[in-house]
């Protein structure tokens, strides 16, 4: 497959792509949404809840852009305030209390940057889920979808595998930030984008995740992916709890 | 002509006094304005407002500790970032400071107590979290935990370090790792913020410690202020990410001037010497 780093870019960021919700409803049967953080609100910018995948329940948290005016503006574009980040925590220690695997789903620009979050903790909110992935024993996998935009995307990828779909991206800011701060110039986007090495494929090659996805946009490849998921989530249930921690703190020490 | 030597000078006259003393030694208090001389501050805190200027690691090293001994200091940015631009950057970060990463690392004794110490360095390409940098923790961390010692982190950082693009982003996580491990074996691990500590630092260790303190309106955060006014168009507030206001909605434990910092330390070190696993 012959395109740039900034067609990946653009796919990543595309309108057509399946939604967060989409896909969890074609991953799990049963999807039963839990909101909020239980201390301050819900952001709609995080989705989380418990499903089944053949038969055992998982739970599935995932970051997603809304597809009309209306819903990006409560969802912020798929940027998460820092109730967002701590409902996911409070999903992921709730799947760690009941043994049950834990699933993201990532596809975001980044945290949302405004008053609000940085006022309710957007650094704390995003730190302690990194604290949080480190020390669930439960098996975790985390899939980026689309964007995977700095530590707003991080904050869900700290899993036993890291996976992403053909049409994502992955990195420490976006390439138009990238070619403003270090060139004093956002329209070099698409070498900004070429030099990151922030496609599925570059970060596959160097290291940084364990598999490449096939982009869903039929029934069949979520049916692929979902099997692909379920298959995952067996060979790592096999592993003794303390065993695939080690193993999860092990692929993150290499870097 | 002389003046008479009991006779106060005029602004004029106190103006060119003041040009003909070296910058380093008159200092102007970017937080309160306020003009004082370097020699007279103590501990290079403003006698007015309390905020304390900002230190290299060793300075730092210097005020906090009765003894320091430092480990990992050849560690340094692997070869394969070899991007022109950032090399020479790396150098001028190195002649500048004198050490090879935005962070110092080592075991020290404060008021008597031991434990691992790291103290970042602002003036290291920003302070920037790099993959040397990720490693020198994580390194303290593993060995702290090995010796049995709580961990003490000076934190000051303009967050990920973009030249080494998504390996800065995997220190975050490596970093958190064995700050939870360290915590696991009921180990204390006490963080101080200090000016400034921003984005993928404080979205990290900086903000995972079990007591955090911070200096002095420290400003600390995770988006810019300029990130914010450009992206959504708001103007934040003038007391916006200083530590008054995190200390006000509850993301520190308290504010510490400079000179009780080692004292505060060391009390909160012999409360939390050992394991408890
Ligand atoms: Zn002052």
């Amino acid at each position: 497959m012959t395109r740039t780093a900034f067609e990946a870019v653009q796919a990543a960021r595309s309108e057509q792509k399946i939604t967060t919700r989409a896909l969890i409803n074609g991953v799990v049967d049963h999807f039963f949404e839990c909101h909020g953080d239980r201390n301050a609100s819900d952001d709609a910018a995080v989705i989380g809840g418990i499903g089944e995948l053949n038969g055992q329940p998982v739970t599935v948290i995932g970051i997603q852009k809304g597809q009309t005016l209306a819903q990006n503006q409560q969802c912020h574009f798929g940027c998460p305030e820092p109730e967002g980040y701590r409902k996911a925590q409070r999903l992921m220690q709730q799947a760690d209390k009941f043994g049950r695997p834990v699933v993201t789903l990532i596809n975001t620009p980044g945290a949302f940057p405004d008053v609000h979050a940085e006022h309710h903790g957007q650094g704390e909110a995003i730190a302690q889920c990194l604290l949080t992935g480190a020390q669930i024993k439960v098996p975790y996998l985390s899939i980026i979808v689309g964007e995977g935009g700095s530590g707003g995307a991080l904050a869900l990828a700290g899993g036993d595998e890291v996976w992403m779909f053909e049409d994502s991206i992955y990195s420490v800011l976006s390439p138009e930030g990238y070619a403003s701060i270090l060139w004093k110039d956002a329209h070099r986007v698409a070498e900004a984008a070429e030099q990151m090495r922030l496609t599925a494929q570059d970060l596959y090659e160097d290291g940084i995740i364990d598999r490449v996805v096939d982009e869903v946009n039929d029934v069949a490849k979520l049916q692929q992916l979902r099997q692909q998921i379920a298959e995952k989530i067996t060979t790592l249930s096999a592993l003794p709890a303390a065993e695939r921690l080690a193993q999860r703190h092990a692929r993150f020490r290499k870097f | 002509m002389m003046n008479n030597r009991f006779e106060a000078p005029t602004p004029e006259q106190l103006a060119q006094r003041l040009d003909k003393i070296p910058d380093d030694v008159m200092v102007r208090c970017p937080v309160c304005q306020t003009t004082f001389l370097a020699h007279d501050a103590i501990d290079k805190t403003c006698p007015e407002c309390g905020y304390g200027l900002r230190l290299g690691a060793r300075e730092r090293i210097m005020m906090v500790t009765d003894q320091f001994e430092e480990i990992d200091r050849e560690v340094t940015i692997p070869a394969r970032f070899n991007d022109l631009q950032y090399r020479q950057k790396i150098s001028q970060a190195k002649k500048k400071t004198q050490q090879n990463e935005s962070v110092v690392t080592g075991f020290a004794t404060i008021g008597r107590q031991a434990c691992g110490l790291a103290v970042m360095d602002s003036r290291f390409i920003m302070g920037s979290l790099g993959s040397a940098t990720g490693e020198k923790l994580t390194r303290l961390f593993e060995q702290a935990r090995q010796r049995q010692l709580p961990v003490v982190v000076f934190t000051t950082s303009g967050g990920a370090r973009m030249q080494e693009g998504i390996h800065s982003l995997m220190q975050m996580t490596k970093v958190s790792q064995a700050v939870s491990e360290l915590q696991a074996a009921g180990l204390a691990y006490l963080v101080v913020l200090t000016d400034p500590t921003m984005g993928g630092v404080t979205a990290s260790f900086a903000m995972q410690g079990d007591i955090i303190l911070a200096e002095p309106h420290t400003m600390v955060g995770f988006a810019g202020r300029r990130v914010i006014e450009q992206t959504i168009k708001q103007t934040p507030p003038a007391d916006f990410q200083r530590a008054e206001t995190l200390l006000e909605h509850g993301f520190i434990d308290t504010i510490v001037p400079r000179p009780q910092l080692r004292q505060t330390l060391a009390r909160l070190l012999t409360w939390h010497a050992g394991g408890t696993q």
